[in-house]
């Protein structure tokens, strides 16, 4: 409860003025249902549409109180696409609206067979640097660590159409463990 | 697709009159100010018919300050009061102006807000105030060649400029008298003037090797919308630095001592650009060096000389075009177009070094030296409002991320670098101490971990917390970037609901009590009439306004207006119409304050419904196919 409270806070403080049901929500601002599916092309279009009608640039010449709307509402669109693009914070802001913290701040227990395969991952990443054939192991490194995310991706999908208690409970997992996913992949990149 | 015609409450629907937009490169080593005539983009000459403006500035003590050719003619003369490549002190400290060392033969000394004030025989400058020399010049030549006072300027500067260096220039612009419309990044404004925007979607590089700067752009258009992918660039190397290098040679090969004189830095400096110049049409150049002792020592200058005085310069370039690509996740092959910027890239040996890296020939049909300012009219045209129809929309990204200082003197990044602008991230943070009351929340810039190595922009207090337990405290920090690249930082206490805010007034940024004591100076000694200017100036501000709130009470007023409020914002605009007839400007000025007031609930009101309108669309769209 507390996180949706502050997310609350933080966009009608950053749209003072505007009506608060349509900035409160970034799923809202974009005239989205609140659901983890979204066509990522779709997405962009309503995007780039609104920044089209409401960015800065097109206030210039108007009055004061419009600009300034004006630039509130984008840079609000900007952090809601940031936010909406991204599968891993986009579930966190979907579990937070529904009163969900995902704490991978606070909370630092994890799935033991979970934390066990990241080890792995991660030795098999410092002995790639070492390696003679660096490059194919950090390719096939990295195909391991896409296909996981996807997987997880997939999961996830299917635990936020279910909509029930145990469901975000594994939802919010899933989310904890795709950031441990995002980071090696990350970090993989680097290396590459 | 298809969408739902909506008004737009930025754009008036009734024809007015055209407005006088300029758009202004201000350069290290040249300026230029440009507008749009009969549809057509082009810089503007002085009387002499000269377009580049050189960055020069020449104070006198018994006369105004010279600027331009004139400056540049007194620099070997006078080198202490002309101020040359003054860019290279934008928004900069005392500190980082001793790293520039010797390449500035400048007496500095520090001013109320830690930025370098360099002493002349007409008194302490600072770098920004030079600057609005250079801009009010340029103002000065559009509003002579155009025949009016111009509505608004957009200003050019560097994809890399930090926070603070934005905020000098617009600094600058504001004691100039400019108003400025937007603060453009120049690679962008070079990709309009090619009409980048208007091709097929794609991905374009743009090269810039002005006089001081070199930045490199990767730009993505996407259905006619530029997004800036990544932005790398080298605050301290250009041509300038070319010069130097070819300086340096002759000053080694004439056998000085370490101790040249300043006079004769400045000689060898502008020897060395003529000669670079001579190269472009001569395969070898006679050059002399005239010694202290009055020796002339004599030697040539070929042209694989100065390939090997300036290779190791634009492979200097190419590291930050490396980082660049990599930021974009793309590789040089997978660029569509190269365009090159700066005069620096006449040079056939750069063309050469650029085609080789991106497989690719660079477009070269604008000249490089107008192609910035070419684009910033365009923008500045659209801007104030002369191309209603016009569909184009500049996204542009922050260069460098930016955070606050956590315990232990690191950063904790709140904006990541190349996040789209305008944007608003906030963070909550945590007292330290049982009973802390006050927080200091120190602002930086930069992509290292360590407070000591990033750039400090501001430091402010938020005061009054009630004493709690050490993590009892909530703090939200709200970081708000504006289109512009300019920051403002607000912090509140969420149980108590104690707030600060701030605009960033960068550390080396100018005082509101220095801008004050600047606008009063310019006032005493400007030889134009500052009252006049002023009112003029107020004036053209009451006409935009007046003009925009009447376009929208046409379309909108009987829409979301009870009785009592439009009669509250017909008063305000009956006010000011009545102040705009007389010749105060403080009058002019309090009636648009007014104005904005009363209107507040109605633009809140349109931009909302136009929010819902335009989403609508989409809907409606979808349902169909």
């Amino acid at each position: 409860m507390r996180l949706w409270r502050k997310l609350y806070r933080l966009t009608g403080q950053a749209s003072a003025g505007m009506q608060a049901d349509l900035a409160k929500n970034y799923f809202g601002l974009f005239g989205l249902p609140s659901t983890f599916d979204l066509d990522a092309t779709d997405l962009a279009a309503r995007y780039r549409e609104l920044q089209r009608r409401f960015h800065p640039d097109r206030f210039a010449s108007a009055s004061e109180p419009e600009r300034r709307l004006s630039l509130q509402l984008t840079a609000q669109v900007n952090a809601a696409f940031q936010t909406l693009k991204d599968p891993v914070a986009r579930a966190r802001y979907l579990l937070a609206l529904q009163g969900v913290d995902t704490g991978e701040d606070t909370d630092t227990a994890m799935d033991p067979a979970f934390l066990m395969e990241q080890m792995e991952l991660r030795e098999s990443l410092a002995e790639a640097r070492e390696a003679a054939d660096r490059h194919a192991r950090l390719e096939s490194l990295r195909l391991r660590v896409e296909e996981d995310f996807e997987a997880r991706t997939a999961l996830l999908r299917s635990r936020f159409a279910e909509n029930s208690e145990p469901a975000r409970r594994q939802a919010r997992n899933l989310v904890r463990e795709m950031q441990f996913l995002q980071k090696l992949a990350h970090e993989v990149e680097e290396l590459e | 697709m298809a969408l739902l015609q909506i008004s737009e409450p930025g754009q008036s629907t009734a024809p007015h009159e055209h407005r006088l937009a300029v758009g202004i490169d201000l350069g290290t080593t040249n300026s230029l100010v440009a507008t749009v005539r009969s549809g057509v983009a082009d810089t503007l000459p002085d009387e002499q018919g000269r377009h580049l403006l050189p960055s020069v500035v020449h104070y006198r003590r018994d006369a105004g300050p010279e600027v331009g050719e004139a400056a540049l003619e007194a620099a070997a003369e006078d080198p202490l009061n002309t101020i040359a490549s003054v860019k290279r002190l934008m928004g900069r400290g005392i500190d980082d102006v001793k790293r520039l060392g010797n390449l500035l033969p400048y007496e500095f000394s520090p001013g109320a807000s830690a930025m370098p004030r360099i002493k002349t025989v007409a008194g302490e400058h600072s770098p920004v105030e030079v600057s609005a020399d250079i801009l009010r010049n340029l103002k000065q030549r559009a509003e002579a060649t155009l025949g009016g006072a111009l509505s608004g300027a957009v200003i050019t500067v560097p994809a890399y400029f930090d926070d603070a260096q934005r905020q000098a220039t617009k600094d600058a612009a504001r004691l100039a008298g400019l108003n400025v419309l937007r603060l453009l990044n120049e690679p962008t404004a070079a990709a309009v003037a090619y009409g980048l925007d208007q091709s097929a979607d794609g991905v374009f590089a743009i090269y810039d090797l002005g006089g001081g700067t070199f930045d490199i752009s990767i730009l993505r258009l996407n259905r006619g919308v530029f997004e800036v992918l990544a932005t790398a660039g080298d605050s301290a190397l250009g041509g300038d630095d070319r010069d130097h290098a070819i300086a340096n040679w002759m000053w080694q090969h004439a056998g000085l001592t370490e101790h040249a004189d300043r006079k004769l830095q400045r000689r060898l400096l502008r020897d060395a650009r003529a000669a670079k110049q001579a190269l472009t049409d001569a395969p070898a150049v006679p050059v002399q060096v005239l010694r202290p002792d009055d020796t002339v020592w004599q030697g040539e200058l070929t042209r694989s000389t100065l390939v090997q005085l300036v290779d190791p310069l634009i492979e200097r370039t190419l590291t930050p075009t490396r980082r660049a690509l990599k930021d974009a996740g793309l590789k040089p092959k997978d660029i569509q177009e190269v365009v090159l910027v700066g005069g620096s890239t006449r040079m056939p040996r750069v063309q050469e070094k650029v085609e080789a890296f991106f497989g690719r020939k660079p477009l070269t049909r604008i000249d490089p030296d107008k192609v910035v300012a070419i684009g910033a009219a365009i923008q500045a045209d659209i801007l104030a409002g002369n191309k209603p129809d016009s569909d184009m929309l500049l996204l542009d990204v922050i260069p460098l991320s930016l955070g606050l200082e956590i315990m232990g003197g690191m950063v904790e990044r709140i904006i990541p670098r190349n996040s789209t602008i305008p944007t608003v991230r906030a963070q909550e943070f945590t007292t330290f101490k049982d009973g802390q009351t006050a927080l200091l929340i120190h602002v930086l810039q930069g992509e290292r971990d360590l407070v000591s190595d990033c750039r400090s922009l501001a430091r402010f207090e938020l005061r009054g917390i009630p004493p709690m337990v050490a993590g009892a405290a909530r703090i939200r920090v709200t970081f708000q970037v504006d289109a512009d690249g300019l920051l403002s930082v607000a912090a509140r206490e969420q149980g108590t609901g104690v707030e600060a805010t701030i605009t960033v007034k960068p550390s080396y940024g100018l005082t509101d009590a220095e801008i004050e004591s600047m606008l009063r100076d310019s006032i005493v000694h400007a030889s134009e009439d500052n009252t006049a200017r002023n009112l003029r100036e107020q004036q053209v501000d009451a006409d935009r306004v007046l003009e925009a709130v009447q376009a929208a009470l046409r379309v909108d007023g009987e829409k979301y207006l009870s009785r009592d409020e439009r009669a509250a914002i017909d008063a305000a605009l009956a006010l000011l119409r009545n102040a705009r007839a007389g010749t105060d400007a403080a009058a002019i000025k309090q009636a648009i304050t007014a104005v904005d007031q009363a209107t507040q609930a109605f633009a809140a009101r349109r931009m909302d419904a136009s929010v819902r309108a335009a989403l609508a669309g989409h809907r409606l769209d979808e349902f169909k196919s």
